[in-house]
């Protein structure tokens, strides 16, 4: 029993961290004491979390190396921001727009999720890092060809396979809109993504993650990760707790997506490539695997530090980079530790002595 | 409870239909495990070829033989790590074609692994209730909601885990984590989380390996303890022959894939041919 109240202790302080920085920031914000450039940074942080929470579900707890994770957001973000465009005349109230577009969002990317799901998780290891990559491109290079358009018919939808169409070609009605743009990406957005919205996603991700690891499922998610051959020998069924895992994670990664889409006049499906699945990949590494709160202020640092960083201008990624390796170091060094665990011992050696 | 045990009584066993023995007590009952004429090729190799094997309700029986002779294989075959090439095998009287391994463990066989393999990062406690998880019922849905089934459904399972562990006197090691228990105590875990699955037929594949002589004693006491208190049949894989001849009711001998002998104890050990399989021929 002590193991289950150190492990709620540890997620009371997660959620009761995050929520005493997101009052202390939103205090701040809403007191015009931040600089622009930070208060422009809330809601795209409170997205990554959730990506590295998501993201971690997979690669921590499932033992699954994804690097398509991108993509699911990109699917959310899209499939957000034609739900909330198209309803700007039916919902007008923007937070139950924002909640529809996000709730949208999240079923668009469980549904990819499931699809691409089913037959990637038959492969292990460097195979499903490769088809997940490859799906991270597939859907960027699909997104880039879709003509979206609304008017009072309802919605339109056209592929540009051939590349020679254009939004003209959707013959919307004179007080019709655009709402994407093939290559151009989605135009004219009504910002509607908030701090609170973020905060809020944020918990909720944070609950749905650490309650489904502290229970039944998680425990046999974490089995199969440490030893597939026994989890099979006591009646684990290997598949439906791998896609559990993973549609879960697509699920929080695309309603993470839409929350990001909404939160800018324009977006281009480009803005979900490799890079960011690995960015993403990055949080939850140096956050350590399996380590949620871990992921969370691994977001939060390395996602300002390229902002910190300005001053350096063209050598900001060079230093970005050598942080990387030193943070790596750090936390790979026994002598480091060995320190750290003389300063703040931990209980079981304080019950030793 | 101190005073030294009585040694473990035997069942005689009895023919059964098809060359088969079992213990007497068992007789009316249908067996836990019938295999017949099983078989599997990897390539152009026979691993094992026409195993023919009866396991009474109650049974401890003992699969033996010299080094690669396919005794783990037989266990991966009843388990269904392999699909067999050809033979049948009865659970209970119902057969196991096309099952999987975890259905397998759904229909009764639970079992325990020559090179550990427990789920070494999660504790102690966790390994014990990931063996529980089919006996819990509340979905992922409940977890995430925390609603009333899944603190009554956990409650009771940690109940049942530490029950478990008593078996075996491991309740202080329950939030250890499992990698780093000494090797024993990760031999016995792995029989735990076997057990935790509700089994009526347990297999064991060398749980006395690295074992010294006071725990292996300690080992074959619980086994019997075992059987005994869930009522299940044990069968296990061991070259410890005082193990083996001091638990085992029906012993079953393997070699080069096939079975060379069958019988009890006295019977097996005055065998010709196992003696020749062991130890070669004499000149």
């Amino acid at each position: 029993m002590k193991n289950l109240k150190k492990a709620t202790k540890v997620d009371f302080a997660t959620y009761l961290g995050v929520t005493v920085s997101f009052v202390i920031m939103y205090i701040l914000q809403t007191g015009g004491h931040l600089s622009s450039s930070i208060a422009g940074q809330l809601v795209p942080i409170c997205c990554f979390i959730v990506m590295a929470v998501s993201l971690n579900l997979v690669v921590g707890i499932s033992g699954e190396l994804s690097l398509g994770h991108a993509g699911f957001m990109s699917v959310g973000a899209f499939g957000g921001i034609i739900a909330a465009q198209s309803l700007a005349g039916a919902v007008p109230f923007a937070p139950l727009r924002l909640t529809i577009a996000i709730v949208v969002g999240a079923l668009c990317a469980v549904i990819i999720g499931f699809v691409v799901g089913v037959p990637v998780l038959r492969l292990r290891g460097d195979y499903l890092a490769i088809v997940t990559l490859a799906f991270g491109q597939i859907i960027k290079d699909l997104i880039n060809c879709l003509l979206v358009g609304y008017d009072s018919h309802g919605l339109h939808i056209m592929f540009n396979i051939s590349g020679l169409k254009s939004i003209n070609d959707l013959h919307l009605e004179e007080t019709g809109k655009a709402i994407i743009k093939g290559a151009q990406g989605a135009v004219g957005i009504t910002k509607i993504s908030s701090f609170p919205a973020g905060f809020i996603l944020v918990m909720l991700a944070l609950v749905i993650v650490l309650n489904l690891i502290r229970s039944r499922s998680g425990r046999a998610i974490m089995a199969i990760r440490d030893n597939r051959i026994a989890a099979e020998s006591v009646g684990l069924n290997i598949t439906k707790y791998k896609l559990m895992a993973f549609v879960l994670s697509a699920a929080m990664a695309g309603a993470a997506g839409a929350l990001y889409g909404l939160n800018y006049g324009s977006l281009v499906a480009s803005r979900f490539d490799f890079n960011t699945s690995i960015l993403v990949l990055v949080y939850v590494v140096l956050g350590g695997l399996g380590n949620i709160w871990g992921s969370i202020i691994a977001t939060v640092v390395l996602y300002m530090l390229p902002e910190a960083l300005r001053q350096f201008s063209n050598y900001r990624m060079l230093v970005y980079a050598i942080v990387l390796i030193l943070v790596m170091l750090a936390t790979n060094n026994d002598q480091l530790k060995a320190l750290l665990r003389r300063i703040i011992p931990t209980r079981k050696e304080a019950d030793a002595q | 409870m101190t005073e030294k045990k009585p040694v473990f009584e035997k069942a005689r066993m009895v023919p059964y239909p098809s060359q088969a023995i079992i213990p007497e007590r068992d007789l009316n009952k249908t067996p836990i495990l019938e295999c017949s004429h099983l078989g599997i090729d990897f390539g152009g190799l026979r691993a094992v070829d026409d195993f023919n094997l009866t396991i009474g309700r109650t049974e401890i029986a003992g699969l033996i033989g010299p080094n690669g002779a396919g005794k783990t294989t037989v266990f991966n075959l009843l388990t269904k790590v392999y699909q067999p090439t050809r033979g049948t095998i009865l659970l209970d009287g119902m057969d196991t074609a096309g099952k999987t391994t975890a259905q397998i463990n759904h229909m009764g066989i639970a079992r325990t692994f020559q090179n550990i393999r427990l789920f070494s990062n999660m504790t102690v406690m966790e390994n014990i209730l990931v063996g529980l998880h089919s006996e819990m019922s509340y979905n992922a849905l409940t977890s995430v909601l925390r609603l009333p089934a899944f603190f009554r459904s956990e409650r009771i399972a940690r109940q049942r885990a530490m029950e478990l562990l008593s078996i075996f006197g491991m309740e202080d090691t329950a939030e250890a984590v499992a990698g780093s228990l000494p090797y024993g105590a990760q031999r016995r875990l792995e029989i735990l989380r076997a057990l935790a699955t509700n089994p009526s037929l347990l297999l064991l594949d060398e749980p006395a390996a690295g074992m010294n002589p006071s725990e292996t004693a300690e080992l074959m006491e619980n086994i019997v303890k075992i059987r005994d208190t869930f009522n299940i049949a044990v069968m296990l894989i061991e070259h410890d022959m005082n193990l083996v001849m001091g638990i085992c009711e029906g012993i079953c001998v393997l070699n080069f894939g096939q079975v060379i002998a069958k019988g009890t104890a006295e019977e097996i050990q005055s065998n010709p041919t196992v003696i020749e399989a062991y130890l070669g021929k004499q000149q």
